[in-house]
């Protein structure tokens, strides 16, 4: 048996994220595979309506800490550890994205527990669960088991569907936790900050991704001009959105949003893991980018290696020509 | 103030990696190198002491790994730390997350740092949570992936991107703070830092030394346990071609779009 504990984050309007959802999803099926049952933590101001409904996704019960605030990580691994310890909870399950890593990382510490990052699927087996983990650069996946319990288990972003298969409503609980003293120590000044523009790369059937390799913040007029020939649009990676070089909304990949297009076209990105979850299931995917070693070329359809810079402004005259004629 | 950096020996990055069959633990032979991830926590040491807003007495880098390890440490040295802590010990082999992190937190405790800093990743092991499990032994607040961080008296101002956008994050020292690549880029060391690299202390500790409890460390000490190493589900491979004569390339890629019907 295996009952699983997982951590639903929201936003400052109350909405669930994504991959909480499919966290909770996931372990609800996991839950009954094993004969356990499937539970939620919300932190802060989540109305009792709200928290019920995580029951939609299989979350038989939710625990609920309205002292706790949300958005940073330590003080929910004080309401998490309670809840696991007083309950007798056998895993602890993270949809992916920031909160998680850390959340889980800190459970660990306080629980002495097992922890398996970047997950993409889990098995139950004998009333325990087994985490599948690509590792080197997904080049192999390994099983990882769990020698104590409680066991974390941290997904990697997307790789629990959301689905709908609960009863509808869960039993609302309220916790009360004391709060560790190194866990107040940090506070939110200001959160969620959008900067740049708002751009709409989601519905694109076309994305021209920029990376570090386009070289310079100028340089994303190469992108603009290759993706207006073939009327897509322009998205980033994390690296040149944290440089300042485009705006936070096009960026892709673990922070950022994850995108399916029918043609991905990407220019001077390497093609690490946390951007290769935003865009990897693209219909098509084109890469160019002078490092034949880059992880990306183990996964596009079409690999150039080469110099951007020659080849971009080139590649759209010759486009703009295969339209007109 | 005391700042610790956390380092870390790992594979260079054109050796080809491999998981060891027998041992399930990553094949660490060949050539090695100081995690280019880390280098920026170093660097963002170096920008405090320099910044002048606070007194930095000492940078210290603190690592855990086999004698090659100390190579690391002396990169780390002639990037700007100026003595070095190598936790090593036959006892620490095959530990996983949560015994590292254990065990890289008694080392820091015994050193008594205002500040740990350390990259947001390996280059290896891909983990991105072990300052996170570090800052609960050692009781400090934490926060990773920051790209942006101001020292102000006793707190630190970070920004980060977390799931909705950018946080700003105030935080009480002492602290653990995980950087993100974007926060600096690193310099390179004078040649006279380098020569002179070997020459700055360097303390090796056994986990005796730390007062480390042998069984909460390597395999015995390990709460995971790797069962099996299976390949990844095949993917048709995708064509890649060198760019040799440009408009030869370019064709090709107008062809290849053209029969996908995407222009």
């Amino acid at each position: 048996m295996a009952d699983i504990l997982v951590y639903a984050l929201h936003d400052d309007e109350g909405n669930f994220n994504k991959n909480s959802l499919g966290a909770i999803s996931e372990a609800a099926k996991l839950a009954s595979e094993t004969g356990g049952a499937a539970s939620a933590v919300v932190v802060g101001d989540v109305s009792d309506d709200a928290a019920a409904a995580l029951g939609k996704y299989g979350a038989t019960k939710v625990y609920r800490a309205k002292a706790c605030p949300e958005g940073l990580a330590q003080p929910i691994v004080d309401v998490m550890a309670k809840v696991i310890t007083d309950n007798g909870i056998g895993y602890a399950l993270f949809g992916g994205g920031l909160l998680g890593f850390e959340i889980g990382a800190g459970l660990t510490a306080r629980l002495g527990a097992g922890v398996t990052m970047e997950v993409t699927a889990v098995k139950a087996a004998d009333g325990k669960l087994v985490a599948e983990r690509p590792v080197l650069q997904d080049s192999a996946i390994v099983d990882v088991g769990y020698v104590s319990e409680p066991g974390i288990i941290i997904g990697r972003l997307n790789a629990f569907d959301v689905a709908e298969s609960g009863a509808g409503t869960a039993e609302v609980e309220d916790v009360e936790v004391e709060l560790s003293e190194w866990s107040t120590k940090a506070t939110m000044v200001t959160r969620g900050e959008a900067r740049g523009e708002d751009v709409n790369i989601e519905d694109a059937d076309i994305l021209v991704g920029g990376g570090r390799g386009l070289g310079e913040k100028d340089n994303f007029k190469l992108a603009e001009d290759l993706a207006g020939s073939l009327g897509g649009a322009v998205a980033a990676t994390r690296a040149v959105v944290d440089a300042g070089w485009y705006p936070y909304s096009t960026q892709i990949g673990q922070t950022g949003k994850t995108v399916a297009p029918k043609l991905y076209l990407a220019v001077g990105i390497s093609g690490a893991i946390q951007h290769k979850v935003g865009m990897q299931s693209s219909e098509n995917i084109l890469a160019i980018n002078k490092d034949q070693n880059a992880p990306i070329f183990e996964f596009c359809d079409l690999g150039v290696v080469g110099d951007l810079h020659k080849i971009m402004p080139k590649l759209t005259e010759a486009i703009k020509a295969k339209k007109g004629g | 103030m005391k700042i610790c950096c956390l380092v870390k020996e790992v594979p260079d990055a054109a050796v080809q990696k491999r998981l060891d069959p027998a041992t399930k633990r990553l094949d660490r032979s060949g050539e090695k190198t100081l995690n280019q991830f880390d280098t920026h926590g170093i660097e963002a040491a170096m920008q405090i002491r320099e910044g002048g807003a606070v007194e930095v007495d000492e940078i210290v880098a603190v690592t855990m790994g086999p004698d090659s390890a100390q190579r690391a440490l002396h990169k780390a040295v002639a990037l700007g730390a100026d003595r070095s802590v190598h936790l090593s010990d036959d006892a620490l082999a095959g530990s996983d997350v949560c015994a590292t992190g254990y065990a890289l937190a008694k080392v820091l405790e015994s050193e008594s740092p205002d500040l740990v800093l350390l990259g947001q990743q390996s280059d290896d092991g891909e983990c991105y949570t072990i300052g996170a499990v570090v800052a609960d032994h050692l009781k400090m607040p934490s926060l990773t992936q920051v790209i942006e961080m101001d020292v102000a008296g006793e707190k630190l101002r970070c920004e980060r991107q977390a799931e909705y956008g950018y946080d700003t994050v105030e935080i009480q020292l002492p602290a653990v703070i995980s950087v993100g690549d974007a926060i600096n880029e690193p310099r390179y060391p004078s040649l006279k830092a380098i020569m002179g690299a070997k020459k700055k202390p360097l303390d090796s500790k056994a986990t005796g030394d730390v007062g480390i409890e042998a069984d909460k460390v390597g395999e015995a000490g390990s709460q995971t346990q790797v069962l099996a190493i299976n390949p990844p589900p095949e993917k048709q491979a995708g064509e890649v071609f060198e760019d040799e004569d440009t408009n030869e390339t370019v064709e090709k890629i107008v062809a290849w779009l053209d029969e996908r019907k995407l222009i």
